[in-house]
């Protein structure tokens, strides 16, 4: 049966060595490794789904699965100031992503366009700052931002913003750079002038890559943990984001896993399906700058 | 007319020029500026104090075996996140039906924070009615609920080797997807001309696809190792890098000190971050990435 659902596909004259009925079989033997290894990656975060969903009485059964499920944990999650903490994150998120795309816009198109002393030096810099992580420098993010005495959401959107720039810079330069300047310049020749032609014939064009620099910011500022951590500590929670709203569930002796896990949904799901969309542009904005 | 072409760039690059310098730049002043300073637990700089941070910090009882425990913990996660994600991505560049949406639950632990990762694993793992216990327990690997043997993560050994189990589960699509797109630059006749040459699959991946798809591994690499070397929710929610220091790797020491003594804490850092310029300038002068950036 396995091996007369799909018709062989057509063979290359060189590969002959491969009879034609044995190509549907392996097609299924890895099909059926794919969607064991797919449901092995999705298993975690169904226990996440399972747990929110059981009774808190039944916190203490070593069972699989709930005996009955409950929605409890998700209505009664708001009265601890979560809706507030969602708030913060969201801030926090989008005010990074505005500055991130507000700044690295101008680079990416100036370093894809012209050619000038410093471009080289100004890509290493950027490249440089991916080396870096925030944990690496925590002592002197927290110790900078104190002196500054700004309030931890604003503190947090510009340090979000500061770390997730080179991924920014360097998708919107690969974007930049694969279209042609004649295509403005012929814009400019209609009379569309300089400011129309970018924003009528390039913006649109490197929209894919503009959208993916957004989403990108946007969950790396969400998921961020540490440095919310740090510069968060003594807030109260709806002024704390998610991620640290959800690390408030774990007490000294007792962890409140039923909302921590519903929490949890919430933080996640959408995150994840923000990904979907940006799933294969990902990896060019991460590597550009290191394989270009 | 000529000067202001000249400043042109600087307009446009001015601003990111400035957020690197204050985001990233300037803490690495402080923090170099913090390790020679004695500092209080409430932030209050007490002054200079030479080098007696480092010299504090490199006598700590704890600190060799912190820095042998971080370089297991990166070449372990590192490894074989690096072997699965080979062979991952070779399974996920055939066609197949369903590839898309396999590939979504793919990306599911790399779209997720990496804290409910952490958190969702440490209690799975609970002694007593942790779910992997429980499947443990009932295949019979766990002979005892709430045993000692079902505490994996209060023995510093089972507990690391959970830990790097879950700092490799996380690493596997971000890696994966890069193997994937290294797989997709390599034209397909290639290939043609191995099997012309009568080289079977192995042969053919050993001496075809892994020299191409070299530049692909070494960034994937690289790109790891930082990030597994900076990585933080999984040990600290997990353990918090105990009992005593015995399941920390130097950033999470680093973390701990920063609660009693900053100016250690700062020393440490800078210490961590010295040892990732050392790697990430092998790594440069290894593959000549200067060139290939200026192009």
């Amino acid at each position: 049966m396995i091996t007369t659902t799909k018709p062989a596909p057509p063979l290359p004259a060189t590969a002959r060595s491969a009879p034609r009925s044995r190509r549907p079989l392996r097609t299924w033997v890895i099909a059926i490794a794919a969607y064991v290894i797919a449901v092995i990656f999705l298993l975690p975060y169904l226990e996440m789904l399972f747990m929110a969903l059981r009774p808190n009485n039944e916190l203490g059964l070593a069972t699989i699965l709930p005996k009955h499920w409950t929605f409890s944990n998700f209505t009664t999650l708001w009265s601890s100031g979560l809706g507030g903490s969602i708030g913060t994150s969201l801030e926090i998120a989008a005010g990074a992503t505005v500055i991130v795309l507000l700044v690295s816009m101008p680079a990416a198109y100036c370093t894809a366009r012209r050619r000038f002393r410093g471009r080289t030096g100004f890509l290493l810099l950027v490249l440089a700052t991916q080396m870096f992580q925030p944990a690496a420098m925590l002592v002197g993010i927290q110790r900078e931002f104190t002196n500054f005495g700004l309030p931890p959401t604003m503190s947090l959107i510009i340090v979000n913003a500061g770390f997730n720039l080179a991924f920014a810079v360097w998708i919107l330069n690969a974007f930049f750079s694969s279209i042609p300047a004649e295509l403005e310049e012929a814009a400019m020749v209609d009379g569309m002038g300089r400011v129309g032609a970018l924003l009528r014939i390039t913006l649109p064009l490197a929209a894919p890559g503009i959208v993916t620099a957004l989403i990108f910011t946007f969950i790396a500022a969400w998921n961020e943990f540490l440095v919310a951590l740090t510069l968060s500590l003594g807030e109260g929670t709806s002024q704390q984001p998610l991620t640290v709203a959800i690390n408030n569930y774990i007490g000294e002796y007792s962890v409140d896993w039923g909302h921590l896990f519903a929490a949890g949904l919430v933080a996640t799901v959408p995150v994840i399906i923000l990904f979907a969309f940006i799933e294969r542009r990902v990896v060019s904005g991460l590597t550009a700058g290191a394989v270009k | 007319m000529l000067a202001i072409r000249r400043l042109a760039p600087m307009l446009w690059l001015g601003p990111a020029v400035a957020l690197i310098g204050v985001v990233v730049l300037w803490p690495v002043v402080v923090m170099v500026q913090s390790s020679f300073q004695q500092i209080g637990g409430e932030g209050f700089v007490a002054g200079y104090n030479g080098t007696t941070n480092y010299d504090n910090l490199f006598h700590e009882p704890d600190f060799v075996s912190v820095l042998l425990r971080t370089l297991v913990w990166v070449v372990a996660v590192v490894g074989v996140t690096m072997l699965i994600s080979l062979g991952l991505a070779q399974l996920f560049h055939q066609k197949f039906p369903g590839r898309r949406v396999t590939r979504w639950a793919l990306i599911i632990p790399w779209a997720a924070s990496v804290l409910m990762t952490a958190l969702i694993f440490k209690w799975a793992l609970d002694p007593n009615v942790g779910v992997i216990n429980v499947i443990l327990h009932h295949i019979g690997v766990v002979k005892q609920l709430g045993s000692d043997q079902a505490d994996w993560l209060g023995n510093p050994t089972s507990a690391l080797i959970w830990m790097m189990g879950v700092a490799v589960f996380v690493s596997l699509p971000f890696t994966t997807y890069a193997l994937l797109s290294g797989l997709q630059g390599i034209p397909g006749d290639v290939y043609e001309a191995a099997s012309i040459d009568g080289a079977t699959s192995w042969r053919s991946y050993l001496g075809v696809t892994l020299p191409l798809l070299r530049p692909a591994i070494l960034v994937a690499t690289l790109i790891n190792v930082i990030n597994v070397f900076n990585s933080f929710p999984i040990i600290w929610e997990m353990t918090r890098g105990g009992p005593g220091y015995e399941t920390s790797t130097s950033t999470i020491y680093m973390i701990d000190l920063k609660e009693s003594d900053v100016g250690q804490a700062a020393a440490m850092s800078v210490f961590n971050f010295l040892l990732v310029i050392v790697i990430v300038l092998v790594y440069l002068s290894t593959t000549r990435w200067k060139e290939q950036v200026a192009r």
